[in-house]
Order: C-alpha cells, then structure tokens, then sequence
C-alpha cells in the first residue's frame, strides 16, 4: 500500500508553492498595465486589491486566533 | 377556485407515500418526484393561481411572478439533486422529512397571502426537526429541541405580527410590507430568525451540524433561503437591513476561522453569504435585488455542493472534525475534486457561480456609494475564502495525512456533487443563463479584465497570506474545543433559570405551602383546644418578658418552669361550661348587639 501519492514528494508541493508565489508577483506585474475601473477611487490605486486582501487576511487570522479564540474556547464537555 | 397543482403540495403529498414503496420503484419516485413538480411548475402562468376563500379573505397558493420562479427554480433543481444524493438512504422518516421540508420551503415560495405562508412556514420547522432528529444521537436531539424552541419563538413573533398586520391594513396579500406599523415590525423580526441574524443566527450553527448526513445537505437549501426570498419580496430597501447584513457577513468569519468542525465551518460561512444577499435586499435597488437573487442562486449550488462533499466524508469516514481528518485526496480523488469547484464558486474565482453574482452585490453596494459597507464586505469575501473555501478541502483532503484508507463514495453521491458541481461552473462561466431568469432586467458584464484582474489579486493575495501564516505556524492550528456563541445565552441561561426555580424560588414556594397548609392550620388547632389556658400561657410568657427584670433568679426559674409544666400539659383539662342558662345569656347579648346595630345604622342612614 506504500503508493507514491502527488503531494508525499516534497518536489510537488514546491512546485505548487513556487506556482503560487509566481502567479502573484504576475499579477503585481500587469496590475501596472492593464486599466483599472471602479466605483471608488481606491479602486484605481495600483495594487490595491492585493494588499487589501493580504492584510485583511493576516488581520483576521490574528484577530480569530489571538482575540476570538482566548474569548470562546471551551472545552469540548462544556454544555455537559 | 384551485385550477392548478400548488407546486409545494406534490412534495408534501408525495412525501406520505414513500414508505408504501420499495426497492427500485422507491428510487426511481423519489427521483421524479421534483421532476414533476418541476414539470408541473413550467406549466403555470404567470400571475395568481389556486386561490380559496377563506373567511373574508383570499388564500393564494400559487403566486407566480419572476422572483419566486426564481427560487421556485433552484429550489426543485437542489430537491432532484439532493434526492440523488441521499437515494441510497433506508430510513423513510428521512425521506419523509426531507421532502415535507423542501415541499414546505417551495410553498413558502409561492403562496401569495399571509396566512397560508405562514402555515408552510411553521410547516417547514416541523419537517426540519425532524431531519435533524432522524440522526438519532443525543446531541442531535438535544439540538433539535433548541431549534424547534428558537423556530417556535420566531413563528410566535411573525404570526402576532401578521395578526398586527391584518388588523392594521384590512388585507393578507402578501406583497411589500416594509417596516411601518408594529405588525411589520413584528413580521420583519420573526422573518430575521430564519434568516439567521446575528445575535439570533446560533440556532444554525447549532443544529445543522448535528443533523444526518443528507439532512444537512437539505437544510442547507432551504430555511435561510426562503428567509431571503420572504425579504426581498415584503422589505426591499429597508435600510436596517443592509447594516444587519453587514454584520451577518463579516462576524462569522472568525468563528469560521477557528472551528473545528468542517460542517461547523460550512455553517458559519453560510451565514456570512446571506449576509451578503441581505445587504443586496436592504439596498433595494433593481439591481441590487437581482444580485441577492442571483447571488441566493448559486449560493443554494455551491453550499449543498460542499456540504454533500463533506457528508460523503463523514458517510466514508465517521468522522467530520478537521483534527482527525487529511489526505483524503489519495482515496477520494472526485470528492476532493468537487470540493475544490465548490470551494472555488464559494470564493468567486473568475468562471466559477460565485464571482458572476458575487460581484453583483459588490457593484450594487459601490453605486450606493457607501463605501464602509463595500469595505467591510470585502473582508468577508477574502475571509469567506482563506476561512472556508481553502479552509474546508485543505484540511478534509490534503494537510497532515491522517492515515485513514477508504473508498471513494457511493455513485449516487458522486453523479449527484457533479451534478451539482457542472452547474457551478456552467452558472460562472456562461452568466447570460442566470442572468435572464432574475427579477429584473440584468445590464452587467461581470468579465472586464479590470475586474478579473482585481479579483484574482484578492484571491491569490489572500492565497498568499494563508500559506505564510500556515507555513509560519501562525494559523490557528484545529483544537478539539466548544467555541462559545449566541446559544449560550440561552443554553446556560436556559439552566440558570432553571436553577433559580429549583432553589429559591422553589424554597419561597415550599414555605408559602407549609405556613398556609400547615402551620397557620396547626396552630389554631392547638390553640381551639383550650383558648383560655393557651391565651393564659402567652399572657404568661409577655409578663416575663416584660417584667424579667423585677423578679428574682429564683421566681424566675420557677414561673418558668411552671409556664413548661403547663405547656406539657396542655390543653390539660378542658372546662366546658354546659349550663343551658349560659347559652341564653349569650344568645340575648347576641340579640341586644344586633338590635343597637341596628338602631344606630338605621340613624346614620336616615
């Protein structure tokens, strides 16, 4: 039963990694060339969306983990 | 007069006969069953069919118009699919649930009058309950108690506020309400309920984890969504709803982030896209009512799509938390397929359904101008996308590898998620479809490069900030644990009061009894034994208490004891005066009494 799967070989999961980091730093690249349309003037600021999700997401992460969780976690027998 | 099938009731009556079938003739009705309700549904004109008089009013079973053929729509398309998911189910109280439930929700859909949509309302609570007792563990009946009590809640709410309504306006029809009078308060508040608002939404998370597999793959469709339905038909651009969305949208990200499990999580995140079809509704603009439509649409196909890929997990597995699961993509390969289109439409990857009406809403809320709210949906979308659509396939399929070896699920499961997952992809990438059968005339082109681009770069951005925290560790890793919520208020609450019934309110009862019952009655007992030794004793007793300070050590000691002596030998002997001439001098004092009260009030009087 010791079938090699895609993702047991390191070399995989590197290549998806790198595909991941790549296919953002070209996204950042035609960002630059391609016009940007939106309701809003924040819209048209170069990179906008990318650094809005990345730090809306760091955000949230920490917030859940550090703030959220400390507040609500029980234990599993809590309502018990 | 009825000329037509009520679409709702095929379903309801259907579902009563399924335990007189079995086998393959089961299958093969449960499977056409939507199919011609569906049938039946394409049948109808527009308009208002299959009224009945009913006291002064109108009862409308069958209101036709473009937003509820809609619903109508995806509502028997999820049925068929969802049928074929579970088909392989042998329990027919399920069966029953599930297709009372769905023909309820369908009913809601189309009954143009207060009344009888009140009556499918609370029908469909009782077929839901059902659904998640047919799990049969004691959590999911605990759990379907609280939901029947927080659904009763909501009924009790909305039908005081139809009666408000009925009583205020003169009429039934079921049309826009909007919030003006205290019966459409009333009506909007106990439509909140089962559109699972904040502060009120914990009965979702609560319940549909628990339910059976297929159960939860059915609620998922139907009890929010008809919620949504209800509101953009009776309180289009109510502006309270766009801030309630708001919040609807935003709040269960984290708890989705931090949940354990995966249907918990699919629970939250479902909480959050309504939230976002309830700011379409409070914007109230035609536009912004096709997005909570289209956006409700596809929502219905990608939900139920992951919700049946997890259920096929659970079905292979037992298990559903993400602390024991991992690495099923060796043994689930289309499963995890699946889940990936499902997780891609619920995160609004260009081609996929949830991009297409995703932007919608967002456009909507941009020509509103109100750029807060479009902010703060923002974050619930990248959120809804690292919280849940990478959250839920990589921790079911990739992760860890949690060493468990199973097979791919049944055919049934898999023809019917893709299904599910064809039409994810055909709504994303040919929208046109979509497009023309919403409420309104649609003029967007959801595929500009501008918009594109800027959507893959929130995406693949958030992608990003996703890998580095998990490659760093900082992602919350899954514990096994209760994340505290909205039910607890009413979960601890609910024993709080029941505790202070138990203990002091129980005590001041159990006192107010014994002096009443026992001890007023005990004591005029022992005192009628003998009235003039008991009078005598406590005459005694107040002398020494007044007068202890007079008396000797001794005389004291001694009156005491005597007071004792008495005490023990109450009531002693009784003397009874038995002298007739006694009685008489009693009965003429009685008679001289009454004569002078009667005299003097006859004075006073005149």
């Amino acid at each position: 039963m010791s079938k090699n799967y895609l993702f047991d070989n390191p070399r995989n999961v590197k290549i998806l990694l790198t595909l991941l980091f790549g296919s953002c730093l070209v996204l950042v690249i035609i960002n630059f060339f391609v016009p940007k349309h939106g309701h809003f003037s924040w819209e048209e600021w170069s990179g906008f969306y990318a650094a809005y999700g990345f730090v809306a997401c760091v955000g949230l992460v920490l917030a859940a983990k550090f703030i959220l969780r400390k507040i609500v976690k029980r234990g599993e027998d809590y309502y018990d | 007069m009825i000329n037509v099938i009520p679409p709702g009731l095929i379903f309801i009556a259907g579902a009563f006969i399924v335990p007189l079938l079995r086998g393959k003739v089961k299958s093969i009705y449960l499977l056409l069953l939507p199919v011609i309700s569906f049938v039946n549904l394409i049948y109808i004109s527009k308009g208002t069919h299959g009224t009945i008089n009913f006291l002064d009013h109108q009862i409308i079973f069958c209101n036709i118009d473009r937003l509820s053929l809609v619903f109508g729509y995806i509502f028997h398309i999820i049925a068929f699919i969802k049928i074929l998911y579970g088909i392989h189910v042998k329990n027919d109280i399920e069966y029953i649930a599930c297709l009372f439930y769905a023909g309820c929700a369908i009913g809601v859909t189309f009954s143009g009058d207060l009344i009888s949509l009140f009556c499918f309302w609370e029908m469909m609570t009782i077929g839901s309950v059902f659904i998640i007792w047919a799990r049969k563990t004691r959590k999911s009946i605990e759990a379907g108690f609280r939901y029947i009590l927080v659904h009763f809640f909501g009924g009790v709410i909305l039908l005081v506020g139809i009666i408000l309504y009925i009583y205020e306006n003169g009429s039934i029809e079921f049309g826009y309400i909007g919030l003006d009078g205290l019966g459409s308060y009333f009506i909007f508040f106990g439509f909140g309920v089962n559109c699972a608002w904040p502060f009120i939404h914990s009965w979702l998370t609560d319940a549909y984890p628990e339910a059976t597999i297929v159960g939860t793959v059915f609620l998922s469709a139907f009890t929010t969504k008809t919620a949504v339905y209800v509101l953009a038909r009776s309180f289009p651009g109510t502006e309270a709803l766009i801030w309630i969305g708001t919040v609807m949208a935003a709040f269960p990200i984290f708890y989705a982030i931090i949940e354990n499990d995966l249907r918990r999580v699919l629970s939250y995140s479902l909480i959050s896209h309504v939230g976002f079809m309830v700011v379409g509704i409070g914007i109230g603009t035609e536009f912004s009512l096709n997005g909570a439509t289209a956006y409700a649409f596809a929502h219905i196909l990608y939900k139920s799509l992951l919700f049946m890929t997890m259920g096929a997990i659970l079905h292979q597995t037992g298990r559903i938390n993400a602390t024991d699961l991992g690495g099923l993509y060796k043994a689930m390969p289309l499963t995890c397929i699946f889940c990936i289109v499902g997780a891609a439409s619920l995160s609004a990857f260009p081609l996929f359904s949830g991009f297409v009406c995703e932007s919608l809403v967002m456009s909507a809320v941009a020509k509103s101008h109100m750029s807060g709210i479009w902010l703060t949906l923002l974050i619930a979308s990248t959120g809804g996308f690292i919280s849940t659509g990478i959250k839920i396939p990589y921790f079911a399929f990739f992760s860890q590898d949690s060493g468990i070896r199973t097979k791919e699920a049944p055919l049934n499961m898999l023809i019917a998620m893709g299904i599910a997952a064809a039409l994810c992809i055909f709504i994303g990438s040919f929208p046109a479809t979509l497009y023309s059968i919403l409420p309104f005339p649609v003029d967007y082109v959801p595929y500009t490069m501008s918009h594109v681009i800027s959507q893959l770069q929130l995406l693949m951005f958030s992608a990003l900030a996703f890998t580095l925290l998990y490659l760093s560790a900082i992602y919350p890793s899954e514990i096994r644990a209760i994340n505290l919520d909205a039910d607890w208020f009413y979960r601890k609450g609910a024993k709080g009061f029941l505790w202070l019934l138990e203990n002091p309110l129980a005590w001041f009862g159990n006192q107010v009894r014994t002096t009443i019952f026992s001890t007023i009655p005990q004591s005029c007992i022992w005192f009628s034994k003998n009235p003039l030794m008991a009078l005598e004793l406590a005459g005694n007793n107040i002398v020494i208490a007044i007068f202890e300070e007079s008396f000797t050590k001794e005389r004291l000691e001694k009156l005491r004891e005597r007071i004792a002596e008495k005490l023990t030998d109450y009531p002693g002997d009784v003397i009874r005066y038995s002298h007739v001439g006694t009685t008489v001098i009693w009965v003429m004092g009685f008679l001289l009494a009454y004569l002078i009260i009667y005299i003097v009030s006859g004075r006073i009087v005149v």
